[in-house]
């Protein structure tokens, strides 16, 4: 496993950040703690910033979280236009990072990437934990699975995404919300701009992915905000469904970032399913 | 100089409130505003004026929006195949055909070189990338919009210009015969114009030696615009531009005595009072993010809210008694090298009987005084 840790910076809460290539680009990644590693792949409306349920897991875990090519620092090749190129980049990732004991937790449309990653290939697969994950198809032709949030400003997003709107005001970097110097809002609104080259349409979903899912062959936990009104806990069960051998659980008082929201419980849950033989 | 009568065709009928309540006059208003019998009255009114405009000696210019009540021309091939065999003489600007949100190229280069085989070559093909509310109708990725511009436009293009079957396996389009029929009627193809607003595709149009479009900018900004093309040519040892090279869309209206012109052409102001939908203008991609948050940071709007005298002495609208028109037309021309006057003539719930006393006045005492500046025809467009 690559590292570049000293022991200070294993300590909980330190953590390091550094350009790293891989599948021939250039990738932003945060990284702490010390133990298995524990990718975090991130959702889409993201500010790379070190979390607090990130130094947590750190406290038991390496954990990496990079920035998607396109988010963040990290470069957008120009002819990268779907999920599926990220999923192999993160392929690539987990190839390099030489181990078999690699857990995955992936938010929102980390998620999705992190299915789409597992379907293909869990041989450096240990575990893995689909957080408010989007991608799949639930519904029906004019079912809207989830809500568009391309199109709403940063107060309606709140509402759609936290349980405490008025918390997640004081938590999330959204455009529009408060004054961002102009590199914070750059990165914010190009983020959204990847965001939407990747997840256009057909919206937020791969049309192939709901039947691929049999495909995954390690323990699965679907974890879910009660109050995600982004994409419902009824689309959570319907992904855990798809998922030989997945459980579904849900967090309380927590919206679409139950990690943000809720980081006490979150943290207990992820690291209990991540203890389990 | 040229010029050209314009309406977007709106359906100004549905009540502000309603407007008001749904945060938007264009992709979300619902449709069930939509009378279809007062839709179909509009249609009809919106084209006897321009048929008007051909018997008066005018141009003609045509546009497309979507999902929107300020415009019913949703299908701009349409508009124009309903004039091409009621007007005897008029050219059909088309400005223009949304390159990014067409599926298929080759339906747009079927579309322009039938309608100039059916006129006998009085069509302008124009090409737009679309303004950020048409990225929803087509559902078209936003940040792909300038991509999918040229490649259509390279695709077009081609078939236009080659006489045998070829093959195209590109980003966004796949073919393996592209083989049109009919061929344009003018040669090598129509004019072709493209409009812009910022400086980004200014070098790109003035490579390929197109007209230039603006619509609706301040002199200052639309003298940049203008200086912007001259430079590239001068860059690129291309010739010298000439007026044909630039049109401009102005909001218009000629009266007696400029206090007529302000009291009867105030209806023209509707179309820039509209409901503005923050996200549905500026989808994520539509304007590149670093472009973007400078334009958050820094402010500086457009015209939206401006009123009759600002927006005159900005130059977005044109109007007074005919020798204010002519002197203004003069200073335009004169300013930024103009060549093609595009005139909306209509906007909102102006009546037809004002519309066209304005189209007459202009075409009587206006017209025949600066007819003489720039070209009189444009000149051929090189591939």
């Amino acid at each position: 496993m690559a590292t570049t840790q000293g022991t200070a910076a294993a300590m909980i809460g330190e953590h390091q950040e550094e350009t790293r290539t891989v599948g021939g680009v250039q990738l932003q990644v945060l990284s702490g703690g010390r133990g298995d590693p524990l990718l975090v792949l991130h959702d889409y409306e993201y500010y790379n910033e070190w979390q607090p349920f990130e130094a947590a897991l750190s406290a038991s875990y390496s954990v990496l979280v990079p920035s998607h090519p396109g988010f963040g620092a990290s470069e957008f090749p120009p002819h990268f236009d779907s999920i599926d190129d990220l999923a192999y980049v993160y392929l690539d990732l987990l190839r390099d990072l030489g181990s078999d004991r690699v857990s995955v937790l992936g938010l929102g449309v980390g998620g999705w990437i992190a299915a789409e990653v597992a379907v293909r290939c869990t041989h450096h697969l240990r575990r893995l934990v689909l957080v408010d994950a989007v991608g799949i198809k639930v519904g029906g032709v004019t079912d809207r699975d989830i809500t568009d949030t391309f199109i709403i400003g940063p107060k309606d997003f709140l509402q759609v995404a936290w349980h405490d709107p008025a918390a997640g005001a004081e938590q999330m970097k959204l455009a529009g919300l408060t004054q961002l110097a102009e590199p914070e809002l750059t990165t914010v609104l190009r983020n959204r701009q990847t965001a939407a080259i990747l997840t256009w349409k057909p919206f937020m979903h791969n049309p192939a992915l709901r039947r691929r899912l049999a495909r995954i062959d390690v323990p699965t936990l679907v974890l879910w905000g009660e109050s995600d009104r982004i994409v419902s806990p009824d689309y959570g069960r319907a992904y855990a469904a798809a998922i030989p051998g997945a459980r579904f659980q849900s967090i309380p008082a927590a919206g679409h970032y139950p990690y943000l929201e809720q980081p006490e419980p979150f943290v207990a849950a992820v690291s209990a399913f991540l203890r389990e033989a | 100089m040229l010029a050209y009568h314009f309406t977007e065709m709106p359906y100004p009928y549905v009540p502000d409130e309603v407007e008001k309540g749904h945060g938007t006059s264009r992709v979300t208003l619902p449709n069930r505003y939509c009378d279809p019998q007062i839709a179909a009255d509009l249609y009809n009114r919106y084209l006897d004026e321009y048929e008007y405009a051909d018997d008066l000696g005018l141009e003609i210019m045509l546009n497309e929006h979507h999902q929107t009540m300020t415009c019913l021309d949703a299908v701009v091939p349409i508009s124009a195949a309903a004039l091409v065999r009621r007007t005897k003489r008029a050219k059909i600007a088309i400005v223009g055909s949304p390159l990014p949100h067409r599926d298929n190229p080759i339906r747009v280069a079927e579309e322009i070189a039938m309608l100039d085989c059916l006129s006998r070559g009085r069509i302008i093909s124009g090409f737009v990338r679309g303004v950020g509310t048409e990225i929803h109708p087509a559902n078209t990725v936003p940040a792909y919009t300038r991509l999918r511009f040229e490649e259509a436009h390279d695709l077009i293009v081609k078939a236009w210009t080659t006489p045998e079957p070829f093959n195209w396996e590109g980003r966004f389009w796949h073919y393996r015969y592209v083989n049109v029929w009919p061929r344009t009627y003018q040669q090598p193809h129509p004019p072709i114009w493209i409009t812009g607003s910022s400086l980004d595709n200014v070098p790109w149009v003035a490579d390929h030696q197109y007209t230039f479009a603006c619509f609706l900018t301040p002199y200052e900004w639309t003298e940049q615009l203008v200086n912007a093309y001259r430079k590239r040519c001068a860059e690129k040892g291309l010739p010298e531009p000439t007026p044909d090279k630039f049109a401009y869309l102005a909001l218009t209206y000629t009266a007696e005595t400029d206090e007529e012109a302000e009291r009867d052409g105030q209806g023209l102001l509707w179309y820039l009072y509209r409901v503005r939908h923050p996200y549905f203008n500026m989808p994520p991609g539509y304007v590149p993010a670093p472009a973007l948050a400078k334009a958050m940071l820094g402010g500086g709007g457009k015209p939206y809210n401006d009123s009759w005298e600002m927006l005159r002495e900005k130059g977005v609208v044109i109007a007074g008694s005919p020798d204010t028109m002519i002197e203004k037309i003069r200073y335009l021309h004169e300013r930024c090298g103009i060549g093609h006057l595009l005139m909306m003539n209509q906007a909102g719930f102006m009546p037809a009987d004002k519309v066209r006393k304005s189209m007459k006045l202009f075409a009587e005492e206006v017209y025949p005084a600066i007819k003489e500046l720039g070209v009189k025809t444009p000149a051929l467009q090189g591939v």
